[in-house]
């Protein structure tokens, strides 16, 4: 522990019990439920970052319910994990009054569990729609996983916004194109949005719950399936998550071919986006030139794993099977042909004024409001947020092969666009860097026995910010509790607050700068 | 694709019976994305689907055929049948990837109702983690096939 982190913890107004280093990054702590909103606000105070926060029902191993916020602490790469029995009940101090970004994380345990977020300013339903019945909550452990709770009709309850000339729009959940559903309720006035609200998890299949009791190289198969387009950054911070709690290093070619999987994954995101991008704004050349280099990419995907997504390839221990040499060999060349390509197209694109002028303005966003809310990734990074795992958290071989921070500060779709450009820029140089010191040896590692009822983090840097895996095991090594916190998840909440203020129509644009996936949300 | 194979066999089959133009509803009724960026990657200049007479289309009144990827969640159903209900007849339904055929690895769950089938009357399964772009044109192909 870093001797200023130790300072903190010394200096902490709320009396903490240590319990363990989990990892020599990791440590776990424990204070009274009535104190946790306190010792939370105090961290925040002192530079510490939200990661996750959990809701547990440890009934079935002689305790009750209780809840954990992990923080980061980016300076010292560092985590502090702090949980609180709720002694029997089922209520504690909300700490989102005093810490926005816990606002989501507080709503879900309050549907899931049953864990009661006493003073959060938002009471409504988050993961579980109206349509759940009051009382159910299917992540307490007697309850069955599979079995369907009565139909409850009641309708969404929405924020409603009332005055002269204001009137609602609502768009969604199934929408006009080739996306993922989700419900978006604006109050304007003419083409003027006032207010937006969102309302997901359309999409929730219960994932966490499905992967309970279950080994964790079988659960692997199901959290890559938690989003197709993150599913490299999800299966990596899930099998970090194992290895660590069963303090296992993985051999350092695993750690290089899982760097070389995590940036194919975000260059064939980032440069579909800015594709997409130009959908948005009618540039029919670029949206069909960024189809095309992001087809070459995915081919590219299933030359070297054999799927186009890369699932399947990462395992707990390492990688499920070692990459062909000859194929490495062959798509570094293909890679480098794409490369150049790219470069081209976004100097073509920026070179049409039409499009830069569309790009500029909507969707701004501050960097107060990204770290209040917790925003994460290319949100986060074009507010001039500097917030990047790779570099504060070093995973994978992030340490050695270091990518260079791409920060805008512009705030806006621009500044998105140009986030991803330059980050698709420096992942096709760090590939190269991959490709030529790629060093021998295995590519995996028995994953070794899982101490019971142990507990760790798991974190990977994804295309749209940090996917933060928290998992715990029961005496027998199956997973008793997986909470998957994934960037979207953390950024949804910037898409509301980025809206109002700007035009009806730039809606899409600016849902596209972000381009957060839903699945990854809605789990 | 050009002149023969699976994709020219579509085209003709296409200008037969519905006279040039097929077009698509798709429906996400919980996937986990993937099934949904391959459909998108069927209007890249690599598969250019429209170029078949096949189109994906913004409303369900629109539709002659409904491709459903994922797994039915439960927060999605009513919107599913909706969906199904505000297309005009003759219509056709087609399940996209291992979710949606088959329930995949969520089938079953307190948020889920596992396959498309039997919430929706599905005509054909096209099987795939997610499948690929040539075999959601094979498949409709059969689902043309069958109309």
């Amino acid at each position: 522990m870093h001797t200023q982190t130790k300072a903190m913890l010394e200096q902490c107004p709320v009396p903490l019990d240590l319990r363990r280093a989990v990892a020599p990054n990791e440590t776990l702590l424990a204070c009274p439920a009535a104190d946790i909103a306190r010792a939370a606000a105090y961290f925040v105070s002192r530079g510490a970052e939200l990661a996750t926060m959990v809701g547990l029902d440890l009934e079935p191993l002689g305790g009750g319910l209780a809840i954990e916020a992990a923080f980061s602490l980016p300076a010292f790469d560092e985590f502090i994990r702090v949980q609180a029995d709720l002694e029997g009940g089922a209520s504690y101090p909300a700490l989102t009054p005093a810490i926005p970004a816990a606002q989501w994380y507080e709503r879900e345990a309050k549907d899931l569990l049953g864990i009661d977020p006493v003073g959060h300013p938002d009471p409504r339903r988050l993961v579980l729609h109206e349509s759940y019945p009051h009382g159910y909550h299917p992540l307490r452990k007697h309850v069955d996983g599979v079995a369907q709770a009565p139909i409850d009709a009641r309708r969404f309850d929405h924020f409603e916004v009332h005055g002269e000339g204001v009137y609602e729009l609502p768009v969604g959940p199934i929408h006009a194109g080739v996306i993922e559903p989700g419900h978006f309720r604006f109050s304007n006035i003419g083409d003027l949005v006032l207010f937006l609200d969102a309302r997901l998890f359309y999409t929730h299949r219960g994932v966490e719950k499905i992967v309970e009791g279950m080994a964790p190289g079988r659960a692997l198969f199901t959290v890559e399936r938690t989003c197709a387009a993150c599913t490299v950054s999800h299966g990596v911070a899930f099998a970090s998550a194992v290895e660590r709690a069963a303090q296992v290093e993985i051999p350092s070619r695993a750690r290089w071919l899982r760097t070389l999987l995590l940036e194919l994954e975000r260059l064939y995101n980032h440069v579909g986006d800015i594709g997409n991008i130009c959908a948005g704004t009618g540039l029919h050349a670029g949206t069909a030139r960024g189809a095309i280099l992001k087809e070459r990419l995915q081919r590219l995907n299933e030359a070297l794993t054999g799927h186009r997504f890369l699932m399947g390839v990462v395992d707990i221990g390492g990688l499920r099977t070692d990459l062909d040499a000859r194929a490495l060999n062959e798509q570094g060349r293909a890679l480098a042909s794409i490369h150049a390509d790219f470069s081209m197209y976004a100097d073509g694109i920026f070179g049409v004024d039409s499009f830069v002028h569309r790009l500029k303005g909507p969707g701004r966003l501050d960097a107060a409001l990204v770290t209040a809310l917790g925003g994460t990734g290319v949100a986060a990074r074009a507010s001039g947020v500097a917030t990047d795992y790779r570099t504060q958290h070093p995973h994978a071989a992030y340490a050695t092969v270091q990518p260079r921070p791409v920060v805008e500060t512009g705030g806006d779709v621009f500044a998105r666009t140009m986030v991803r450009v330059r980050e698709a820029e420096e992942s096709f140089r760090l590939v190269r860097a991959i490709l030529d010191g790629l060093p021998g040896g295995a590519a995996r590692t028995e994953a070794g026995r899982l101490p019971p009822r142990a507990a760790a983090l798991g974190y990977a840097e994804s295309p749209r910010g940090a996917n933060v895996h928290w998992v715990m095991f029961d005496d027998g090594g199956r997973i008793y509790r997986l909470r998957i916190r994934s960037a979207a998840y953390a950024n949804w909440p910037l898409v509301a607050r980025a809206v109002p203020g700007n035009m009806v129509p730039d809606f899409p644009l600016i849902n596209k700068s972000f381009e957060l996936c839903y699945a990854c949300c809605d789990r | 694709m050009d002149g023969k194979g699976p994709g020219a066999e579509l085209a003709a089959a296409i200008r037969r019976r519905w006279r040039r133009s097929l077009h698509i509803r798709h429906l996400d009724s919980g996937s986990c994305n993937g099934c949904d960026w391959e459909l998108a990657a069927l209007l890249n200049p690599y598969y250019d689907i429209q170029r078949l007479g096949l189109d994906f289309v913004a409303s369900p009144r629109h539709a002659d055929l409904l491709l459903v990827t994922g797994v039915m969640t439960r927060n999605l159903v009513d919107a599913a049948l909706r969906t199904y209900e505000a297309m005009p007849e003759p219509r056709l339904v087609v399940a996209v990837g291992a979710c949606a055929v088959g329930g995949g690895v969520f089938a079953q769950t307190y948020a889920a109702h596992g396959a498309a089938a039997p919430t929706l009357p599905v005509d054909v399964h096209i099987p795939g983690c997610p499948p690929r772009p040539e075999a959601i044109i094979q498949g409709l192909l059969l689902a043309v096939g069958r109309a």
